[in-house]
């Protein structure tokens, strides 16, 4: 069980993953933007990704919870 | 009819065929590199490709754009003295003249910028300030190889990677030097993802650059309201000539911060910003007479502006690594780099190294407090110069 946290103030521009899929560590689930750069938010470990907790084009501070991996 | 030969060949004598110097042509080739370069290589084309056009403009033989009003060009016929160039008044009246060009693109900056990992982490301010080392570094070394103290003020400045700071410096010390000290300065900054990386890995391992940072505080709007004040009043009181730079820069936050004016800050940040770019372009163009732009001093102003730059770049990332001996959360040292003012390419850059060490590292807000501090350092820098140098 991993949450998968926004590394820092952004926008969630796409993402790359959907409830069900399998994901292994280090693998992109999120795109988020900041300050016109974009930049892949990784899984810590390998999993089966439970929920989304964003929608694309949503704002998301620091530490918020972008992704749930069971 | 003799009267009418003899017009002819006024005629014939005032095209600008008759009145090339080596020199102009040289220019043309240089001004097409710069519109070549905007538009083809994506090097800062909003600076590039105004200001190479307007570089082939000046350097056409008796072309009125840049007579002064002093009246340089007299016309063969009647014996008149010409009206000031179309350029000129734009030279003049946005640079030599209260320099309102790079003060208003401070007011941009200001609205544009957020300060908020500075506060959030009041730390960087020195990380921004060790950056520094690079301006002071050139200048020293400007001034062992011959040129003047105003001279080399200007010349070190271009290490802070500021180009509005550097017109401003250059034109209050060094006003013939505007052209090349504000090509180099910009060149520089969009060399910025060149220069930095191979610098940062010389100076770190790869454990240091993929370290990551501890998440840093929330920042209070009180604290973004007072920060702009409280930073003008202070800067202003401590160093007197950057009252322009900072009170303006300020300003621009001001608006952003405020949260009442979203209309002035949206004009700062966009509107007005690219107006006061169209004159930057106008004014910096018009000054690259090639009878005066190309000479052996230019090639030391680039070399001594590249200098500038990679000492800023290792002292930030020394600075850094020294700092860390003395702190229990320690920092990045990569993020030292980015106390170069280049908002924010330098921070970006900063970023890319990190995550290239480790993916998981996110230097991105950490490297912008270094990165604002750097503003404000280059600054204050600027602001010492004319101080001492004027």
């Amino acid at each position: 069980m991993a949450d998968v946290v926004a590394p820092m103030v952004g926008k969630v521009i796409e993402i790359l993953v959907g409830e069900g899929d399998e994901v292994e560590e280090n693998q992109e689930v999120v795109m988020l933007e900041a300050m016109k750069m974009e930049m892949p938010v990784v899984a810590e470990g390998a999993g089966k990704v439970t929920a989304i907790k964003v929608k694309e084009g949503q704002s998301v501070e620091a530490d918020d919870v972008l992704v749930i991996i069971g | 009819m003799s009267d009418f030969i003899s017009r002819l060949e006024i005629v014939v004598s005032q095209t600008g065929f008759m009145n090339l110097v080596w020199e102009q042509p040289v220019m043309w080739v240089v001004g097409l590199v710069f519109v070549y370069l905007g538009i083809k290589k994506n090097v800062e084309p909003l600076l590039l490709v105004p200001i190479g056009f307007v570089a082939v403009l000046v350097n056409l033989p008796l072309a009125p754009l840049m007579v002064d009003d002093l009246g340089q060009v007299v016309d063969l016929v009647t014996g008149h003295h010409s009206e000031p160039g179309l350029l000129w008044y734009f030279f003049h009246y946005g640079f030599e003249k209260g320099e309102i060009v790079p003060c208003l693109i401070f007011l941009g900056l200001g609205a544009m910028t957020d300060f908020g990992p500075l506060l959030s982490n009041p730390k960087t301010l020195l990380l921004g300030a060790a950056a520094q080392v690079g301006v002071y570094s050139a200048m020293f070394g400007a001034l062992l190889i011959g040129f003047t103290p105003q001279e080399a003020a200007a010349i070190g400045i271009i290490g802070g990677a500021d180009g509005p700071t550097t017109i401003y410096v250059t034109m209050q010390l060094a006003p013939h030097l505007l052209g090349a000290t504000a090509l180099a300065a910009y060149s520089y900054m969009a060399l910025v993802p060149i220069v930095q990386p191979p610098v940062i890995r010389a100076l770190t391992t790869e454990e240091e650059r993929g370290r990551i940072m501890k998440q840093t505080r929330k920042v209070t709007k009180a604290e973004r309201i007072v920060f702009p004040i409280a930073t003008a009043m202070v800067v202003i009181l401590l160093v007197p000539p950057a009252a322009p730079l900072i009170g303006l820069l300020m300003l621009g936050n001001l608006f952003r911060e405020s949260g009442v004016v979203e209309r002035l800050s949206d004009a700062a940040q966009n509107s007005l910003m690219n107006i006061v770019t169209i004159f930057l372009g106008l004014g910096v163009g018009a000054t690259m007479d090639g009878t005066k732009f190309l000479q052996p001093k230019v090639i030391g102003i680039y070399v001594l502006g590249l200098f500038a730059f990679i000492i800023s770049t290792g002292g930030g990332v020394l600075f850094a690594k020294f700092f860390n001996l003395f702190l229990k959360n320690k920092i990045n040292p990569v993020i030292g780099a980015a106390g170069v003012s280049a908002v924010p390419m330098a921070a970006r850059v900063a970023h890319v190294v990190g995550q290239q060490a480790n993916r998981r590292n996110y230097l991105l807000m950490h490297a912008m407090g270094p990165n604002v501090a750097g503003v404000i350092g280059t600054i204050i820098a600027a602001g010492l110069f004319i101080a001492m140098l004027k």
